[in-house]
């Protein structure tokens, strides 16, 4: 580790909360319906789009209704997304003339976007027509972060309400997180990124004459705008095969910055937007101090273990100075690499500028770990923060367990309906995650699919799954997964990781929405200070921690043991 | 749910027009015209002809060239198929392919400790830069091949160092394309003499 290295990760945070703050500012005011700058251009747009569809703004959902809509509207995007994907073979903008995708490769990658997880069982340039990846993976880049915005939204507002029967209404904030928040940031950053050597083209290869004479076929294509809102939108997922790793989609240093700012903005954002909608900022603050205590101590682990390097290096008489640059670019390095890692994974991106799986033992625990305490830190646009809510409700339960009090957060009562429906949400991660584990580890069909022996074939299961129960999508790419088990299974956990999560949390909304707003009394146990803060780090840890510690012991702990020893698999 | 299924298949019909059609091609014109170089993938030509990408690393074999790092796309910086090898750190596929790949540096004449990159294989397979360590490395064994003086190929390469971005962010680079064009732009190969590829790390087979 350098003081460079560190001063470089330290910018780039900064950067993200000073974007951030004011982006929160602009995100409350596109909530609550207010006039933006913006009103003037997509305001037209915007209310052209509801007559056609027949919505009518002023009239609000409850949550059981938003939930609907929000389900519907997610189906509808499953099946045309995997329609597009079978019948890629007919349709336009398909130069290289890809026939349509397998059926569980197209079920895998449907679901995968629609989620948001954007796991990729297949690369990008070897499977997918332009079209593909323009209308059908670059619009549920969209669609599914600004669903996600949504239900956080609606969440906020059953905390923020007195005795409401309503939590707003799904279509209009889906329609607004796109046209006010995330389209702009992308037409803003694609630019900037193309500046940088991000392609955009229509063009799906051009051909070079290398200087020794031979034949190199370059992929491209357009790039630049599934990029900007792939990282905008916490997705992830690629346009190549080895994502934010090839130099097209990430040609320098200083992209690599712009893509992990673009990560974390409108996740960061989403959290002073919250403060703003409640009307007390001092709650966002602490929930932003809970992210950066533990992101940070990500990051200082992941860049810890690769600056340490390998055994296998140092045998081979490298320089330890360089520590594990096995699976990574030159022009990132270690610290920039690291931080990517950690970043990727405490949000529910999962985008990666450097291959997870050839990672140090420890170096790959982190971001699995990460993503195993629920992509909260800052986690997905919007999943991040209704997940964070509600271990925030968790933790309030346990401080009021602890003196004999009926819970309190933000106003309102927390009772048993809350409680149950949180714990719910919260039993969805291990159950996905170490259930299908642990058919796979035992499954021939299954095993088959692993790249590596030893423990770190079984850190390639444990991953896979963490990765698309918590809608993540980054891989230990060793994994092949595109067949038809893992294709199902992962496909699946995706699919419980992301709505059986949001159902319950959705019974919250309802059920807070209706209850009495409560101004604070000297008995209400204050949740924006530094207490709480602490309250909810452990709360966050030990509920992450403990249950995965077993499967991880046998996985990426085992494996650092066993790689000090001097053994190979 | 079914008086939601109007605004929800209307919606997605409108955005899947909106950010899958126009944002993509609108997007692709205003590109064009702003940065029409960068857009094309950085097209690096020389006499007329493409001979590459400054992005995009390709292999060189020859004795005279600088050498980019080991490759796991396709046969070795198959740019139509990005890939790294995913090995993890216990693999002994991996341990055993870095002794080899150390062994021959060796025997290529590179001395005290091997820059990590020059062993190691990238996460896409392509990158286009090497170490200043691993160029640097390189030096000796490409003066002799083209017989010119050590100084010369030294000079060149510390002025094709590219420094960190604002001092801060990544690491510095060699980029290999830039440095071998403006290698045989200054120290031309013997005409008509193929440049010798002889065993180099320049590529692992996919795994």
């Amino acid at each position: 580790m350098t003081v460079l290295g560190w001063l470089q990760i330290a910018i780039v945070l900064a950067l993200v909360v000073v974007a951030a703050v004011p982006l929160g500012g602009y995100m409350a005011r596109v909530y609550a319906g207010e006039r933006t700058l913006l009103s003037t251009v997509f305001g037209p747009v915007e209310r052209g789009l509801y007559r056609l569809a027949g919505v009518d703004p002023a009239r609000e959902q409850g949550a059981l209704a938003y939930t609907l809509g929000m389900l519907a509207f997610n189906a509808a995007g499953l099946v045309l997304l995997y329609a597009i994907l079978r019948l890629q073979g007919f349709l336009p903008f398909n130069p290289l003339g890809f026939a349509g995708v397998s059926p569980d490769l197209a079920f895998n990658t449907a679901v995968s976007f629609v989620s948001n997880t954007n796991w990729q069982s297949y690369g990008g340039e070897t499977t997918m027509s332009l079209f593909s990846q323009m209308a059908g993976l670059t619009v549920q880049n969209f669609l599914s972060a600004a669903t996600g915005l949504a239900l956080a939204v609606a969440l906020v507002r059953a905390f923020a309400r007195s005795n409401a029967s309503t939590v707003g209404n799904f279509f209009v904030d889906m329609t607004r997180s796109t046209l006010y928040v995330l389209l702009p940031l992308a037409v803003i950053t694609a630019l900037v990124q193309v500046w940088m050597g991000v392609p955009q083209t229509l063009d799906a290869t051009a051909a070079a004459t290398t200087l020794e004479g031979a034949q190199q076929t370059i992929a491209m294509g357009p790039v630049a705008t599934q990029m900007a809102i792939k990282q905008l939108g916490t997705n992830g997922g690629g346009f190549f095969n080895v994502n934010a790793a090839h130099p097209f989609e990430n040609p320098t240093a200083l992209s690599n910055a712009l893509e992990i700012w673009q990560m974390l903005v409108v996740s960061t954002a989403l959290v002073f937007a919250f403060g703003r909608l409640i009307g007390d900022r001092r709650q966002a603050r602490a929930l932003i101090a809970t992210i950066a205590v533990i992101l940070v101590a990500g990051i200082a682990v992941a860049y810890w273990a690769e600056a340490a390097g390998t055994p296998s290096l140092l045998a081979a008489g490298v320089d330890p100075a360089g520590g594990n640059m096995e699976g990574k670019e030159v022009r990132f390095g270690l610290a920039a690499s690291s931080l990517f890692a950690a970043v990727t994974t405490g949000l529910s991106d999962g985008g990666v500028n450097a291959m997870h799986g050839s990672f140090t033992p420890l170096g790959g625990l982190a971001p699995m770990f990460l993503m195993q305490l629920g992509e909260i830190l800052p986690g997905g646009v919007g999943s991040g923060l209704y997940g964070l809510l509600v271990m925030s409700i968790i933790a309030v339960f346990v401080a009021g367990l602890m003196v004999g009090r009926t819970p309190e957060y933000l106003g309102k009562k927390i009772e048993v309906a809350e409680v149950k429906m949180a714990i719910l949400a919260v039993l969805i991660l291990p159950t996905a995650i170490l259930g299908f584990s642990a058919v796979a580890a035992v499954l021939p069909t299954a095993l088959s699919g692993l790249g590596n022996a030893g423990p770190h074939g079984l850190s390639e299961i444990l991953y896979a799954y963490s990765s698309a129960a918590g809608n993540n999508g980054s891989a230990f790419g060793g994994l092949s997964a595109n067949s038809p088990w893992w294709n199902t299974t992962l496909g699946l956990a995706m699919l419980l990781g992301r709505f059986a999560y949001i159902v319950p949390m959705m019974a919250i909304a309802g059920s807070l929405a209706s209850k009495t707003r409560l101004t604070a009394s000297t008995g209400t146990f204050p949740t924006h200070g530094l207490l709480f803060v602490g309250l909810l780090v452990g709360v966050i840890l030990i509920l992450g921690g403990l249950q995965f510690f077993p499967a991880l012991a046998l996985g990426p702990i085992a494996e650092q043991v066993q790689m000090l020893a001097g053994k190979t698999f | 749910m079914l008086a939601q299924l109007r605004p929800a298949v209307t919606l997605l019909i409108a955005f899947t027009l909106l950010t899958g059609i126009a944002y993509p091609l609108a997007m692709t014109e205003v590109a064009q015209a702003l940065f029409p170089a960068q857009a094309r993938g950085s097209l690096v030509e020389k006499d007329g002809v493409v001979v590459g990408s400054r992005l995009i690393g390709q292999g060189f074999a020859g004795e005279g060239y600088f050498r980019s790092r080991p490759s796991a796309a396709g046969n070795g910086y198959d740019a139509a198929a990005s890939s790294g090898t995913n090995l993890g750190p216990t693999s002994a596929k991996l341990a055993e392919r870095l002794k080899t790949d150390a062994a021959a540096l060796r025997g290529a004449g590179v001395e005290g400790q091997i820059p990590a990159d020059a062993v190691t294989t990238s996460g896409s397979g392509l990158d286009p830069d090497i170490s200043p360590a691993n160029a640097l490395a390189q030096v000796a064994r490409i003066a002799r091949a083209r017989g010119v003086e050590e100084a010369l190929v030294r000079d060149l390469v510390t002025a094709h160092i590219e420094k960190r971005p604002l001092g801060v962010f990544g690491d510095p680079r060699v980029n290999v394309l830039a440095l071998n064009i403006a290698l045989d732009a200054a120290a031309p190969q013997a005409p008509g003499r193929p440049a010798p590829g002889e065993a180099a790390p320049a590529t692992v087979s996919g795994s």
